[in-house]
């Protein structure tokens, strides 16, 4: 189990200069599993709400603070960049996207994501 | 066994031991709950929309209405079954004990369905009152 390692490895990713492509996904993965642990946040929102007036007001206080936004903000962003990264893995799924225009994908999901997550919270304060 | 074993090739070692035991239904569920994902995530967002500036009485009114519950309910199971595949491919790629990694494949699957359960109770005790 613990043989020593005596064969090189291949590089690994502090030998690359991060690319942008790279790094969405990277982020991918990342704001996969932030969502995923977000969850925990959706169901104490819901669960008190449905159990507990007292702590529902707590949790319903705490979102509205301004870590609480804060927190909603970056939850938002992961959400909405994780959606654009999956709509890209269905463009690769065809076939189509993986030339020299993986590039112009990667860039419109940064670009997307925070132009659709700076639309959803416009549209939060305004509909509010 | 001694004229032919010349022929054998080191496929017999690998035969059913591909490392998650199976791919296309992961490949595929993965793909349709992210489907799915897209309009409920935006049902989601428009009962947050529905939700928001209101006090906890009007708050939990809006989860109460039947359909934001139900469109909340199919967010939240989408969800957890894309997220459950998604945690598994994480700890498949990190963590290499085969011990640690069972323990945490077994974790994923019961926070995955806890989390799902624990919001679809809330939502359907919010609809159907008491």
């Amino acid at each position: 189990m613990a043989a020593p390692r005596t064969r090189p490895l291949s590089p690994h990713l502090s030998i690359y200069k991060p690319t942008i492509t790279m790094m969405m996904s990277i982020f991918h993965r990342i704001t996969g599993a932030a969502l995923y642990v977000g969850t925990v946040l959706l169901a104490l929102w819901l669960v008190t709400a449905a159990t507990n007036a007292e702590a529902f007001a707590t949790v319903q206080w705490f979102w509205g603070s301004i870590l609480g936004r804060l927190i909603l903000l970056g939850y938002t962003w992961a959400l909405v960049h994780h959606a654009l990264g999956g709509l890209r893995h269905f463009v690769w799924d065809t076939g189509a996207g993986l030339g020299p225009e993986r590039l112009m994908l990667s860039r419109l999901t940064l670009i997307g994501s925070l132009a659709i997550t700076l639309g959803l919270w416009i549209l939060g304060y305004w509909v509010r | 066994m001694t004229t032919f074993s010349s022929m054998k090739t080191p496929l017999k070692n690998v035969r059913g031991l591909g490392s998650a035991k199976s791919g296309t239904e992961h490949f595929w569920l993965q793909r349709l709950t992210a489907l799915a994902n897209v309009p409920l995530t935006i049902g989601f967002l428009c009962v947050v929309y529905a939700a928001l500036g209101k006090d906890a009485a009007g708050a939990r009114a809006v989860l109460a209405r039947p359909f934001d519950a139900f469109i909340i309910a199919l967010f939240v199971i989408s969800g957890a079954i894309h997220m459950r595949l998604g945690m598994q491919v994480i700890i498949e790629d990190y963590v290499h004990g085969e011990g640690r990694k069972l323990a945490l494949l077994a974790l994923n699957t019961l926070f995955s369905f806890g989390i799902a359960a624990a919001c679809v109770f809330a939502v359907l005790k919010l609809t159907f009152g008491a």
